[in-house]
Parts: C-alpha cells; structure tokens; sequence
C-alpha cells in the first residue's frame, strides 16, 4: 500500500527540476505544470516540436488466445479492427454506458494488446478489467516498467529521423511499431493529444532520460521546447479533445461526448453497450460543443450556461486560446440550444457574459 | 524576481506607490510569474470606490482566475485602460506600464498597515 500523501515521480523529475520546470500535484503525480510559460511551449509545439513527459500514464497489458475477445468486451470501438502495429482511441464504461476512461488500445500481436490508460484512472481501471474479463484473458499493470515521452509538432518527424536508424516515417497515423532510438528499443506510436503530427515514445523506464536528452540534443536547432501540463491542456483543448474528469467522467456517455466514431456496432457486447446503443438510435438530451465569447473573460469549468434566464448546461473545461488569441471553451448543452452560433450566457462568477456555440475543433492543422 | 525599494506591499501580491495623497497600484513581480501569461484583466472605471481587502477587479492568465483585492479604500482617479488591451504587459513590466490604478485615500493611516519591501519578501519566502 502507498501513503495517500505520498506522491510519485516519473523517471524524469530529476531531468524537469534541472529544466527550472514547475511542479504541480497532478492524479497523485509531481509532474511539470510549466517551463518557459504556457504561451511559449504551446506556440512552440504549433510552428516547430514539442516534449511532454506523459510518464504518468499507465500501460495495462491484456494477453492471452482470448486477448482480443476481453478487449471487446470492455470498450466501445472493435478490436477486430486492429492488426498487429495499428492502434485505435476507445473509451472503456461500465454497465449504464458511463465513461470509466478513454484509452488508445494497441495491438502487439494476437494474444498482447494493451490499453494506454489515465493516470488517474489506472487503480481503477485495472481493478474493473481484473473483475471484468480477468477469467478470459491476464490483466498486468505494466505502469510502472514504462516511461511515455510525447513528442508533437510539424518538426517531430525530422527531429526523430536523427536518433534513429529505423524509417519511422512508414509509421502511419494511429501505427505504432518497435524500433530503436539511440540504442534504446522502444514502442513508437504515431499518436497525439495535440492535432499535430507526431509521437507517443514508449520507453523502458530506466531508459527514458536518455531517450528525453537526446530529443533534445537532436532538436536544439529546430528550438525544440520542453513542454508541462499547462499547454497540453490548450493544445487539446484547441483540438477539441475530451478531458477524463472534465468531458469525460462516470456520469457522462460516450455518445454525449461526440464519440460515435468510436464507437462499435458491429463489434463486442461490452458493458454499457445497450444503453449506448439506445442513444446512438434514439439520441441524447444533451451534448458536447465548443463556446466561444462574445463579451470579454474566460469562461472555466463548472460555470453555469444560461438561455432565458434558465440554466442549459454548464463548461467543462476553458481557457485562453494561445493560437486563436481569444478564450475557448467546451460545455455540455440540452440538445436544442446545442446547434452552432446559438447565442446563450455564461455566468461567470455571478456575471452574465454572451456567448455562442461554436464547432469543433478550433484548430486544424494545415496540411 | 525585482522587489523595488521605494514601494509597499501587500500579503496579496499587489504593491502601492505613495503619491501625495493618492496611490498608485499593481500587482508584483512575483504575482505575475505565479500566475504565468496574463491574458485578461478586469478593472473598475474611474470614479468608483474601493474598499481595503475588497476586490476591486480581476486578473486571468491561461490557467487560472483570480481577484485582485484593494490595498487600500478609496476612489478610483485613474484606470490604466492600456494593459485592458494588452495584459502581458504585466508580465513584463510589473511596476511600471502595468500600473493598474490610481487611488485617491479616504483613510490614509492605512498605508501604516503594509508591508515594507523586507517584511514582503520575508513573507514570500515562508509561503513558497
């Protein structure tokens, strides 16, 4: 047992604190909230290359002849789908359709996949996949042997091509394959939570400093930047992408959420698959969508949204947009005030300011 | 971080520079580098009144919210409209540009009540 007082660092703390990073208490962990300032970083990963630690993130390992069965049994896209190397965004929920996590599944082979899961999450979802489908396939928690190094932005590819041998560019969007940097094998994923190009670098653990020093020896001249928490928020937040505790969270579907892409019919009955299944067919009452000001102030989470004077739904997650230069946010609306440019009102701190529904994302990359 | 010499300061991170009988007000070096990009800022017009320990307006950076609350009571002469437009100047130029207010004093024994540059950066020391 772990103290509750008692956090945990990654294999690169020591590497954050000499950076002059700031250090936040994030899902129990001490990781950077910032380097040289939100603005920068996120900026950074748009125009050149960013590196995030995403150490905190958990691997669970599903394995056995009946791996792929057990998969489906407990999350909402089809793993039928995979093949070996290919890897897809699937949200794992319980009985009434709520959302425990949203994780990327990877297919190693046949009989290993393993779910990619948030560090918040990792006790419980390991916990609900031993009870779930711990009779028809092994369920390990091999958090603790990996280090996850996020590497984002329109220079990634470039900058990774210099510590590798390996042609990492036949690694397509959404592949992962192993191959090895400065020596080191590692599992590289063409995956992000940014909307740039780019990689998630699973590392063995004890390798991950050095895998982190040599990015950032390789991508000095293009001005690779160490990038914390703060700008990974409104990287993903410009994307549009959901949040597990905010967008995402036990009382919320993954069809609310804008999920169906995600989400099988063809594939498992997994838990939840009814209920889903009922709002797919007949709808939801609300929904997800982006907000964007028409006064001035950032609307936060948990501040109420109004329409007529009645409370309609409420924002989730919002912040400054550092691309867009103006405020962002996401909010859960009823259905019929949820259509883009629907004027509504957000009541920030006891202050009605307008607003309109916009679309997401926000952002969108230029190809 | 700079602490300047001639001014007084508050356990809520703002400094006041005497003027006669009236102040001026912003929020310190280490105000700003806590809260990171400033990118909103929400001030009272000229003319108002505020109050000591009040809030009197608000400061936003990408992260977080949050109050800023009157070193002093009084009435507003003058509102620094300039950093409304440009909040990052508070970033970069804590005591000058990003002068937030000028206060004209109701009670001016209240500037015995502040912190002089020491006790401020004694009293930082302790809360980092």
């Amino acid at each position: 047992m772990r103290a509750t007082n008692e956090l945990r660092r990654t294999p690169l703390y020591q590497v954050h604190k000499a950076l002059g990073a700031r250090i936040v208490d994030f899902a129990g962990w001490e990781m950077p909230v910032q380097y040289a300032g939100v603005m920068e970083e996120h900026k950074a990963v748009r125009s050149s290359c960013g590196i995030f630690d995403v150490s905190h993130m958990g691997e669970i390992e599903i394995a056995g002849p009946k791996a792929e069965q057990a998969c489906n049994m407990v999350a909402t896209n089809n793993a039928e789908r995979l093949v070996d190397g290919k890897c897809q965004y699937t949200i794992i929920c319980n009985e009434s359709g709520m959302a425990l996590d949203d994780t990327i599944l990877y297919r190693i082979n046949s009989e290993k996949f393993i779910f990619c899961v948030n560090a918040s999450n990792v006790e419980k979802i390991y916990d609900w996949l031993c009870a779930r489908v711990g009779q028809v396939a092994s369920v390990i928690d091999r958090s603790s042997e990996y280090g996850l190094i996020a590497f984002q932005g329109p220079k990634a590819r470039g900058v990774l091509a210099d510590i590798t041998e390996d042609d990492t560019s036949v690694i397509k969007g959404f592949h992962f394959a192993f191959v090895t940097l400065c020596g080191v094998e590692v599992m590289l994923s063409r995956t992000g939570y940014t909307g740039e190009d780019g990689f998630e670098i699973f590392c063995p653990a004890a390798s991950t400093a050095k895998i982190w020093n040599a990015l950032m020896q390789a991508g000095s001249d293009e001005g690779i930047t160490p990038v914390g928490l703060g700008a990974r928020d409104t990287l993903r937040l410009e994307m549009g992408y959901p949040l597990y505790g905010h967008e995402l969270t036990e009382e919320t579907t993954p069809v609310e959420a804008g999920l169906k892409r995600f989400i099988s019919v063809d594939g498992g009955d997994y838990f939840g698959k009814e209920v889903i299944a009922g709002q797919l067919a007949g709808g939801t009452l609300r929904k997800l969508v982006g907000i964007e000001m028409i006064d001035k102030a950032i609307p936060r989470a948990g501040y109420p949204i109004m329409k007529d004077g009645v409370q309609v739904g409420e924002v989730t997650s919002g912040t400054f947009s550092p691309t867009l230069e103006r405020p962002i946010a996401m909010a859960y609306l009823e259905l019929p005030v949820s259509e883009p440019g629907t004027e509504v009102y957000i009541n920030l701190r006891g202050k009605m300011r307008a607003a309109r529904v916009a679309k997401l994302p926000f952002y969108r990359r230029s190809k | 971080m700079d602490f300047p010499q001639d001014l007084k300061y508050t356990k809520e991170h703002e400094w006041v520079k005497e003027e006669g009988g009236s102040v001026v007000i912003g929020v310190t070096d280490y105000a700003q580098d806590s809260l990171g990009d400033i990118v909103y800022v929400e001030l009272p017009s000229e003319g108002a009144d505020v109050t000591k320990d009040e809030p009197f307006g608000v400061v936003e950076s990408v992260k977080a919210v949050s109050d800023l609350y009157s070193p002093v009571s009084g009435t507003v002469l003058e509102v620094n409209d300039s950093i409304v437009d440009s909040p990052e100047v508070i970033n970069d130029e804590p005591y000058g540009d990003a002068w937030m207010l000028k206060i004209e004093l109701a009670e001016p024994s209240e500037l015995d009540g502040l912190l002089s540059v020491e006790e401020y950066k004694n009293y930082i020391e302790e809360e980092s």
